[in-house]
């Protein structure tokens, strides 16, 4: 059995627990640990990339049990495209860290390690408890990471945070329950399969159990009643841990996109589809709520934190609408919207740091230090995000309008996507004008002046840069890559097939 | 008894929305516990509740689920344990943190005025 979909969760797994044991050992040692076990993930992590892309499903079955009474995981195209981009952000929030962010919590690296873990499995596993533990995983890596070095206000935060997300595993467990009882599996395939043929007396409440799973998956992607969690959250942490939470709410919209068009999706007979209805009016809800949020934020960081519930509106939009083009066209918004969150949240720091004053205040004037550099990449960043033409925003935004067009409420979702894009793009260009060019008081020019930031600054904000200008340019072939994940996607039943074809490896009965 | 255990799962939810509704963090910890004890009966019974049936197979029964109870869920139930278990010291520990650091345990952070 090829064991490669298990790695990019076992080494992670290794990593952390060695890291745990080396905490007292020098920071720079920590760093090294775990910039090896990131250099075998991306190792790991592309050979998966490539196996995925030949279109083949690779099943593997923990423990060498049958798929239906196991654990699985599967590696498709859409969870390779996810481990990759969580692989990125790990090795963007561990140059970042490395700046001298990571020594002010013991335990940053190994905490960064079970973070990449838990995200690794929820994209990987193709079983519904598992996503659940996972899920769990993450979660409580998170917790830790955000309180890193918190003050009253973040720990305040984290609170909150905390406490959303342990009511949303309650739910997640209530929900599993109900699915248990009445269908008697969790493996998503099997789920797939006995959804489609329930009794007509269970429906009712396997239909409850798909929305608390929606609620659930809502919770971690930001929809619109349940998002008011995140833009302070995220500004509350660190730059790097910030930049690393840019996956986070991916992983419930990659769980929506995984389970609903899996179990709920168009072969689920009676109960088929059952999520759309709900996820496009609160998709559009969320964007234009999440614009004008970023109109009213008082600070960058959470004028970003706004632009992440934007594009998790945008994505339940994709995905209320459904369909292989819209999917095709959410899937390389979602890369792009990872990257370019990313990079403003580590870039939103910067800026901070160079306006000793006023911070990342929109409402306070500043003179802010080295102004051409920080301007330029504001710019590319604020045009990419905005979806202007020519980076890879506009060309998302375009294949999604595309896509959207052929629903039969096409014209009022593109009035919704493109005004609350006209909302984010005012509110950016307002927060650049301020940051940029508003004149500061004449007392403040003689500042002392920032020293230069350090290279683990600069060059994951490069690097992301870079990235999201790649995929402007590497669009025809990335757009072709997700159009096959969406295939797949949608594909339940080869999925079925698949996972549940999968034998157990023979083994050598041991001589008596 | 399934009326019993359904009653006393609808009880714990209600008791825990209410306890987590309020505004200090020692009352919404309390709650989310509730909540928690509620959802491991809920998961629990998932499998059936049986009287004087295990979960493991046994010599000389015959293997169908007429014979044993489910022991799925008792795996489930016991994952699902450990983790709200984890989750809520954690929680115990942030809370107490941010309660030193705001010096208040209001969920805000400060004291409502109007209201005390």
């Amino acid at each position: 059995m090829n064991h490669l979909p298990v790695l990019p969760i076992l080494i992670p797994l290794a990593a952390g627990a060695l890291l745990l044991l080396a905490h007292e050992r020098s920071a720079s040692f920590k760093r090294a640990l775990a910039g090896i076990a990131l250099l075998a993930l991306t190792l790991a992590v592309g050979a998966a990339l490539i196996e995925a892309d030949s279109g083949q499903r690779m099943v593997y079955q923990l423990g060498n049990w049958p798929s239906n009474i196991g654990i699985v995981l599967v590696l498709d195209r859409l969870s390779a495209l996810m481990l990759v981009l969580a692989t990125v952000l790990g090795v963007i929030a561990l140059v970042h860290a490395a700046g001298g962010d990571d020594q002010r919590q013991p335990h940053f690296h190994a905490l960064l390690m079970f973070q990449l873990m838990g995200l690794n499995g929820a994209f990987l596993t193709g079983d519904l408890f598992n996503l659940f533990v996972f899920f769990e995983v993450l979660l409580i890596a998170s917790y830790a990471l955000l309180v890193h070095a918190a003050d009253g206000e973040r720990l305040r935060r984290a609170t909150h945070y905390m406490v959303i997300n342990l009511t949303g595993s309650a739910l997640f467990l209530i929900a599993l329950g109900l699915l248990f009882g009445l269908v008697g599996t969790l493996n998503m395939a099997d789920l797939a399969r006995k959804i489609a043929l329930a009794p007509v007396e269970n429906q009712a409440i396997i239909e409850v159990a798909a929305l608390l799973l929606m609620t659930v998956f809502a919770i971690k992607g930001a929809l619109l009643p349940v998002y008011l969690w995140l833009p302070r959250t995220y500004a509350a942490a660190t730059p790097a841990v910030a930049a690393l939470f840019a996956i986070m709410t991916k992983v419930g919209i990659y769980a929506v996109y995984r389970v609903h068009s899996l179990i709920f999706g168009a072969d689920a007979g009676a109960l088929a589809q059952l999520a759309q209805p709900w996820l496009l009016p609160l998709g559009i809800g969320t964007l234009i709520l999440a614009a004008l949020g970023a109109l009213a934020a008082r600070e960058l960081r959470v004028l970003v934190g706004y632009l992440i519930v934007a594009s998790a509106g945008t994505l339940f939009v994709a995905f209320g609408v459904g369909g292989q083009s819209a999917l095709n066209a959410g899937l390389f918004y979602l890369i792009h919207s990872t990257l370019v969150v990313a990079a403003l949240f580590l870039l939103a720091d910067l800026i901070a740091t160079h306006r000793p004053r006023a911070g990342d205040s929109l409402r306070l004037a500043d003179y802010i230090q080295r102004p051409d550099a920080l301007a330029l990449v504001f710019l590319i960043l604020a045009v990419a995000v905005t979806a202007l033409p020519p980076l890879s925003g506009f060309i998302a935004k375009v294949a999604l309008l595309d896509a959207l067009a052929k629903h039969p409420g096409g014209a009022w979702i593109w009035a919704a996507v493109l005004g609350s894009g006209l909302l984010l793009m005012v509110s950016l260009a307002r927060a650049g004008s301020q940051l940029f060019w508003r004149p500061a008081p004449e007392a403040f020019r003689n500042a002392a002046p920032v020293p230069a930031p350090s290279l683990f600054t600069v060059l994951p904000i490069a690097a992301l840069t870079t990235a999201i200008l790649a995929l402007s340019v590497l669009a025809d072939p990335v757009l072709r890559y997700t159009g096959a994940a969406a295939t797949q996607l949608l594909d339940t039943r080869g999925y079925i097939d698949d996972v549940l074809g999968q034998v157990p490896v023979e083994r050598a009965q041991p001589a008596p | 008894m399934e009326l019993l255990a359904a009653s006393a799962i609808g009880v714990l939810v209600a008791c825990g929305t209410w306890l987590m509704l309020r505004a200090r963090s020692f009352d919404v910890i309390l709650g989310l516990t509730l909540l928690s004890y509620a959802v491991n009966v809920m998961l629990f019974m998932t499998g059936g509740l049986a009287l004087g049936k295990p979960p493991l197979i046994r010599e000389g029964l015959s293997p169908t689920l007429l014979n044993y109870v489910d022991p799925v869920p008792q795996a489930l139930v016991l994952t699902a344990i450990v983790i709200s278990f984890a989750m809520t010291a954690l929680l115990v520990v942030v809370a107490l943190r941010s309660r030193e650091a705001n010096a208040s345990d209001h969920v805000d952070g400060r004291e409502d005025q109007d209201a005390r």
